[in-house]
């Protein structure tokens, strides 16, 4: 059936024919034909040495001992073990100590930084300055305080997270059911007085007293707040649900609760320890 | 070679050409396919995974149809990087009851598969809403019409059925209650022991603290449940898989 040719370079037909075109018998690509040959070895190679054939129970395990758990398990544990050192460090020291040691400073400070793009940026913003009912973290105002150990336990409690006994909590009372709408009025002018707004007068002297019956107790009888119960300044510009006339009303009349989850559920405590250093160094800590 | 000339007889007979091909790569497939159904280690046994309930899998189904899958991925991989920004890896075990299951392998936006109970239920309300006004950065598509598009519940029983025809086993009490468990699920004050006993752990509140039930609710339950059922301080992960 062959017919070679009796000049070498003529590589013969393989016999086919079709409509008289005769198909050429070229050999492979020398090449091309290792490069199969070696795929061929490495694939038998690659069964044997990694998990690959499945079998009555599970697969062959493969003489690596290969397992993707084992390897991500490994890789962090080798990152942990890398910081054990400094992670112990920052864990005991004294909170109010860890600025004084510039390497533990910044080493909290990076690791906070990261976790807060993970967990934190989503409600507080990835540069922290908060929006409409997330409050801002890098001015000095605090609803819950300011200092070190305030921002770790609002960290690890949340606030108003129902699950954690610890929750930060406040719950204003809904003043819709309380006052009428014109009290409630006259107190949204006191409020914009002693926050150094424009208010009227007339209202705003009626409000003095609403306010001083209902509002001091928490709020402080100058309205400068109160952080051990998470009563705000009323006298600064900072809001976290606005502080105009119409804001204030809505907010008097049927208050925001906003919700922080409570991270000791998610993070260890060396992480919160690292966010707590990272939020306190942004401009506003105490 | 003698074997090589009969080879023209394939060559020759398409009919015979494809049947002979389709066996090859049925060989293939019945080598990387079929060991999985019988292979005990396929899914690792878990405890805490359960089907999801009415709502959740209302809010699953809103979840699909707006194609949230094609930016979101649900399978947090095994690698360090990963485990350290979602959390522990996703397990076979938890996307069982999910049919289609939502791996994915696209990630415009960040994986979902440990998103419960990281966000209050009013971060979800604004963030559905408008997505920029909570993360500035964000491209995401505003979904306002979750929250104005009511439910009434009333597909809640054939979405059970649908879905115990494809293996989730749903019983005949689940499938009878689907609405009524639909509708516990959503509202603030709603008797919901019931509700635990068929899927234990399910959350029960007014999510969108809207009246009526909106597909924002059964949206929030989804998300909120996903990634929680597994209690991982408990968990002995198996290694050699």
């Amino acid at each position: 059936m062959k017919r070679k040719s009796e000049e070498t370079n003529d590589p013969g037909t393989t016999g086919h024919v079709w409509d008289g075109i005769e198909e050429l018998n070229n050999p492979l690509p020398r090449w091309w034909l290792w490069t199969f040959y070696l795929t061929i070895i490495w694939g038998i190679g690659y069964t044997i040495m990694y998990p690959a054939w499945p079998l009555i129970t599970g697969a062959t395990p493969g003489v690596l001992g290969y397992s993707s758990r084992a390897e991500v398990r490994a890789d962090i544990n080798a990152v942990n073990a890398a910081n054990a050192a400094i992670d112990q460090r920052l864990v005991s020291a004294p909170l109010a100590s860890i600025s004084n040691d510039p390497e533990l400073q910044r080493y909290a400070t990076a690791g906070g930084g990261a976790l807060y793009r993970t967990y934190c940026s989503q409600c507080h913003g990835a540069g922290a300055a908060g929006g409409p009912g997330y409050p801002n973290l890098l001015d000095d105002d605090w609803l819950w305080g300011g200092t070190l150990a305030d921002i770790q336990a609002t960290l690890a409690h949340g606030v108003r997270w129902e699950e954690d006994p610890d929750t930060r909590y406040s719950q204003m009372p809904a003043f819709a059911e309380i006052l009428s709408a014109e009290e409630i009025g006259q107190v949204a002018e006191h409020v914009l007085a002693i926050s150094g707004q424009e208010f009227d007068a007339a209202a705003e002297a009626a409000g003095k007293t609403v306010y001083a019956d209902n509002c001091s107790g928490c709020h402080g009888d100058g309205g400068k707040g109160d952080q051990g119960q998470g009563a705000p300044n009323l006298t600064d510009v900072i809001w976290l649900y606005g502080g105009d006339r119409e804001a204030l009303t809505t907010s008097i009349a049927k208050p925001h609760f906003g919700i922080m989850p409570a991270w000791s559920q998610k993070l260890t405590p060396l992480q919160i320890r690292q966010l707590a250093v990272y939020v306190h160094q942004l401009g506003g800590g105490q | 070679m003698a074997i090589l000339d009969k080879h023209k007889a394939i060559e020759k007979n398409a009919t015979l050409l494809m049947v002979l091909s389709f066996l090859v790569v049925t060989i293939g497939g019945i080598v990387e396919i079929a060991p999985l159904f019988y292979i005990e280690n396929t899914i690792e046994k878990v405890r805490g995974v359960r089907p999801y309930s009415p709502l959740e899998l209302t809010g699953r189904n809103i979840y699909i149809r707006e194609g949230c899958y094609t930016c979101h991925s649900q399978m947090i991989r095994p690698l360090r990087d990963e485990v350290e920004r979602y959390g522990h890896y996703s397990l076979a075990a938890e996307s069982m009851y999910d049919h289609p299951f939502q791996w994915g392998s696209k990630r415009t936006g960040p994986d979902l598969a440990r998103v419960g109970g990281r966000y209050s239920d009013q971060w979800h309300v604004e963030h559905m809403a408008r997505p920029q006004d909570l993360v500035p950065e964000s491209i995401m598509p505003p979904y306002k019409h979750l929250a104005t598009t009511q439910l009434d519940g009333e597909g809640a029983r054939a979405l059970l059925l649908a879905n115990r025809a494809v293996g989730v086993p749903y019983t005949e009490e689940m499938i009878n209650q689907a609405m009524a468990d639909f509708k516990a699920q959503a509202s603030a004050d709603a008797d919901t022991e019931a509700l635990l006993e068929r899927y234990p752990g399910a959350q029960a509140r007014n999510f969108d603290s809207a009246e009526g039930v909106s597909e924002l609710d059964a949206m929030i339950a989804y998300l909120q449940v996903l990634g929680t059922m597994v209690d991982f301080t408990t968990f002995e992960p198996d290694q050699s898989r």
